[in-house]
């Protein structure tokens, strides 16, 4: 391993000093092999989510249908919306946040790498514990918003809400602390000449999106904290019979909740607004205006909550302060919209899959924000909240929007990950029946919708005539089902066999197209200095910047090294909250010992220890 | 692209026609199909914005094709021209929607303000209780009280008074304009007034309408519906008075040596429906379930009186017929899980199982059936 090999062909080299086997890979604190992590992990519970969505499906086939108890229906709807959000979504975000952003902006690893570990194990470990649920047959059902007063204890006994309860608590812990690094790496970390307003666009809403983790996941803690409290030690927060609002859950889940649909929306943003302009061969239209707009839409969405209450009551003024800011942040968006159009206008486009995807999220993403738009309007909201017309108007924007600009990612740095590309075979075949599935699934609901099925519901009468939507919309899940097959057989297959690619796969603009595929370990062998937003379609730019990343050092950077401890701090923080459960106010403390020796461990670990001793 | 707009396109058509040309009787819960002042009110916004939005997304998706065929990388295509902005496009393109979310936010304020005050001197205040899985109805004016099947008159306007007796539930019937939380009342210091929230609206076609719990509210969230019947002011003032005396015959008083009972009209004789009288009133079915004009008078429970007449049972789940009913008596678990009623073999609530033989919950069915 110690020769190099020179290869003018592909930029497959040998990489240096590092270590492969499964240990390593546990240990590790690298951005790319956590970044790897994050997706297998995000992508296991798609799987997950999206098997809790078919059986949903097959029970909806036909009215009065008895496929499935109510009481497993209700703990699948749950499981599938808070899999979805806080199991796939956010964290399939994360993953290319934790590849991308350290390589589009020069950096050789993020701010903390062992926090980063940490977080991933804290996912992982809380996306087992909420999903263990199932195993002693209590999962969570009080659905993904979980309304206080029906997960008190009096009208929810079980332990299916402490499963929820808990094991959110212990993925928001993950979430603050994603924001917090990579906050600090884009502060931090640039090379030299990247400026703000030259980091290309996925880093920028990655930028935004963290902000909004380390703002608006505290909110949702301390929410879940009151309930916790509430259920564990008789506390009143949600007690109305003691004098509580009946909706002061309300307002603190969607305090969080709506930043969290920004959380979710913006980094499918980031991606395609890097994209489009590779696959069109045009900067960026409007390049200030696209990070604005990304940044208001993160300001304004703190201030729109409660169009998500049009319901509750809130009175006339409340109503019509929250229809005016529900509008205002549709005008952001649509600026979105209009730029990514703009930057394909008199370009050159190329119709690769990630393209394909792109476009389809410009496609289809406009029809969730203009149903959106109808529910901003209160008094339609009175008709369509809770029915199948909003799960059609939010599906179109998390499936629509994020789902769909997550693949578009996926192929666009697949190759940059393994070096291979993926098969546009496989890949035009996982697109069209993504789009046909995912528009048969659920443009019929805003017909079911409309018609007054709510949505949350186990059965439904023969008597609504909604019958042949939710056909439909079953057919069509399948369907889903099946792209999702296709996209892992393309994952698995290519990562073995795909075409080679080179450093820069696509010719696309920016850095990470600037060192092999894939990187080495420590990705960038010497800072390259950056002079535009497109710095590797200047060709002058681009072998200044290639002379210093294709070059091999003499030798290699020095990288912390890998450490064990994250995993025990990790494997702690679920404990404790999970022993939370027991009810014994001192069994958590066990957990919280065990944190606690694990934190000290890693404290007084040196991170460069593994340099001496190979040395 | 093309055959998923070909497929698209078909859907928007589908839309169109589903929306103007389908009849009440097919889509019992349709909220595109308005029958009082505020669902009108919210279908005329909703069809305001829809071909607002409906005119930006076909803009949208128009240009969005020209591009993708105009602009379709050709081989030996130079690097196309680097543009990287137009202030004048930029400006336009946050002008032209901020405009017209304004066109929108305008009267849809109008109606936030018109849709929720009334003046209830000229109002029937119906209160609407929900419980977990059924609703509660009561018309102070009058004290009556029903459940799951609420009459109301046309063209007169009535105001519902929404609480809940546990978690939270949603008053929804589509027919007659939108859906408002039931909350659960909160405890407030004294000297300040319990809130509600209310549904001010004024029917204008009398029928049947069906109405569904729209919040999730446990494990039969699905199955708690209702009905609503318009009917003209004449026939609701004859059913309140025949809520009022309903038909009960006055042995069961005598025979209980209750007091409560008020003089009724006799029923019919059939002895199936005299055993199952007996029956329900000296079982634990009175703790629960009220009959006006009986000894029964258990609140927790869905108001019985007149239930013969209503058109469904089990709270719009099944129709009323005497077989639902005995479905009902022997497992309401079974067709309604998580319910507070105890069923021949199963414990409900607080109560054991009803041990009834099925002759009996035929009588008792046939006597339910007979309330009418």
């Amino acid at each position: 391993m110690s020769v190099a090999t020179e290869s003018a062909a592909t930029t497959h080299d040998a990489h240096h000093g590092e270590p492969t086997g499964l240990w390593s890979w546990i240990t590790t604190v690298d951005h790319k092999r956590i970044g790897i992590m994050y997706f297998l992990t995000s992508i296991f519970f798609l799987l997950v989510g999206g098997l809790e969505a078919l059986l949903i499906r097959i029970q909806l086939f036909k009215p009065e249908n008895d496929f499935i108890s109510a009481e497993l229906y209700n703990q699948l709807f749950t499981m599938h919306g808070t899999t979805m959000i806080f199991l796939v979504a956010m964290p399939m975000a994360v993953a290319f946040f934790n590849y991308v952003v350290p390589l589009q902006i020069g950096a050789r690893d993020v701010a903390f790498p062992r926090l980063n570990a940490l977080s991933y194990w804290i996912y992982l470990f809380g996306g087992l514990y909420l999903n263990a649920s199932w195993f002693v047959g209590q999962a969570p059902n009080t659905s993904w918003v979980g309304y206080a007063n029906l997960t008190s204890t009096q009208f929810s006994p079980g332990l299916n809400v402490d499963f929820w309860v808990l094991g959110l608590s212990i993925l928001g812990v993950s979430s603050i602390m994603g924001g917090v690094n990579f906050i600090t790496t884009i502060i931090n970390l640039r090379a030299p000449g990247m400026k703000l307003m030259r980091m290309p666009l996925f880093t920028w809403m990655t930028f935004v999106t963290s902000f909004l983790l380390i703002t608006a996941l505290p909110v949702i803690a301390v929410a879940l904290i009151m309930l916790a409290f509430d259920r564990f030690f008789s506390a009143n927060f949600f007690n109305v019979a003691a004098g509580a609002d009946p909706v002061l859950w309300q307002h603190l889940f969607w305090i969080f909740g709506h930043p969290e649909v920004y959380i979710l929306v913006l980094p499918a943003f980031g991606v395609i607004s890097d994209v489009i302009p590779a696959f069109s061969r045009k900067p960026l239209f409007g390049y200030p205006v696209v990070v604005y707009a990304g940044v208001l839409i993160g300001f304004i969405g703190w201030g729109v909550w409660s169009h998500h209450m049009f319901t509750s009551g809130m009175g006339p003024i409340a109503d019509s302060f929250f229809v005016a800011t529900t509008m205002i942040i549709a005008i952001p968006t649509g600026v979105k919209i209009f730029n990514w159009m703009a930057t394909m206008w008199g370009g050159a486009i190329r119709f690769t899959t990630a393209m394909n995807f792109a476009v389809g999220l410009v496609a289809l993403f406009t029809v969730g924000g203009l149903s959106g738009v109808m529910h901003a309007s209160a008094p339609v909201d009175l008709q369509q909240h809770d029915s199948y017309f909003v799960v059609a108007h939010f599906h179109y924007v998390i499936v629509g929007g994020i789902l769909l600009g997550m693949f578009s990612g996926l192929y666009y740095w697949f190759p940059k990950v393994t070096g291979r590309y993926l098969s546009e075979k496989a890949g035009a075949w996982h697109f069209w029946t993504t789009m046909i599935g995912f528009n048969l699934t659920f443009f019929p609901m805003h017909f079911s919708g409309m018609f007054g099925m709510p949505r949350r519901t186990w059965t439904y009468q023969s008597e609504l005539g909604v019958q042949l939507y939710n056909q439909m919309s079953t057919v069509g899940g399948f369907i889903l089902g099946i792209s999702t097959l296709i996209m892992l057989y393309n994952v698995l297959k290519s990562a073995k066999s795909g075409a080679p690619a080179g450093s820069n796969a696509w010719g696309a603009p920016s850095l990470e197209w600037s060192i092999p595929s894939p990187p080495h370990h420590y990705n960038f062998p010497a800072l390259p200095e950056v002079r535009s937003r497109e710095p590797m379609w200047h060709d002058d730019e681009r072998a200044a910047i290639e002379a210093v990343t294709l070059a091999h050092p003499a030798k290699e950077p020095e990288m912390p090294g890998p450490s064990f401890w994250p995993i025990v701090v990790a494997s702690g923080v679920t404990a404790t909250w999970a022993l939370v459960m027991t009810g014994v106010w001192w069994v958590p403390l066990i957990g919280l010992a065990y944190t606690t020796f694990g934190v000290f461990m890693w404290a007084f670990e040196d991170p460069f220890k593994h340099l001496e001793s190979s040395h | 692209m093309k055959s998923l707009r070909t497929l698209l396109g078909t859907w928007v058509v589908a839309l169109f026609a589903a929306s103007c040309t389908f009849d009440g009787d097919r889509y019992p819960q349709s909220s595109v199909h308005p029958t009082s002042d505020f669902a009108e009110m919210i279908h005329g916004l909703y069809v305001d914005i829809f071909w607002w939005t409906l005119g930006i997304l076909v803009v949208v998706w128009a240009v969005l094709a020209y591009i993708l065929v105009r602009f379709r990388a050709r081989p030996d295509q130079p690097i196309p021209k680097q543009i990287h902005g137009h202030m004048g496009l930029e400006i336009g393109w946050t002008v032209l929607p901020a405009l017209i979310v304004v066109a929108i936010t305008i009267p849809t304020i109008q109606a936030v303000f018109s849709t929720q005050t009334a003046n209830l001197e000229e109002s029937l205040v119906i209160d609407v209780i929900g419980h977990q899985y059924w609703w509660e109805f009561r018309y102070p004016d009058t004290g009556m009280v029903t459940a799951n099947e609420v009459h109301i008159p046309v063209g007169q306007q009535v105001s519902f008074r929404l609480s809940s007796a546990d978690v939270i539930h949603s008053f929804w019937v589509p027919m007659l304009g939108g859906k408002r939380d039931a909350n659960p009342v909160r405890v407030r210091p004294e000297g300040l007034d319990p809130e509600y929230n209310w549904i001010h609206l004024t029917a204008n076609e009398t029928g049947t309408f069906w109405g569904q719990c729209a919040e999730f509210c446990g494990d039969s969230h699905s199955l708690m519906g209702f009905r609503v019947v318009v009917e003209s002011p004449e026939e609701f003032d004859a059913w309140q008075a025949q809520l009022a005396e309903p038909v009960v015959a006055p042995e069961v008083a005598a025979a209980e040596g209750d007091s409560i009972a008020t003089p009724v009209q006799v029923a019919d004789v059939d002895p199936l429906v005299e055993e199952g009288r007996t029956i329900f009133h000296q079982q634990t079915c009175v703790a629960c379930h009220a009959i006006q004009g009986t000894n029964a008078q258990g609140e927790i429970a869905p108001n019985l009186t007149l239930l013969g007449q209503r058109s469904s049972i089990a709270a719009g789940w099944l129709e009323n017929t005497p077989e639902n009913l005995e479905r009902w008596i022997t497992a309401p678990q079974d067709i309604k899980p998580g319910v507070l009623m105890p069923g021949v073999n199963v414990a409900g609530g607080n109560w054991p199982a009803t041990n009834l033989t099925e002759d009996q919950v035929r009588a008792v069915a046939a006597y339910l059936y007979s309330l009418r």
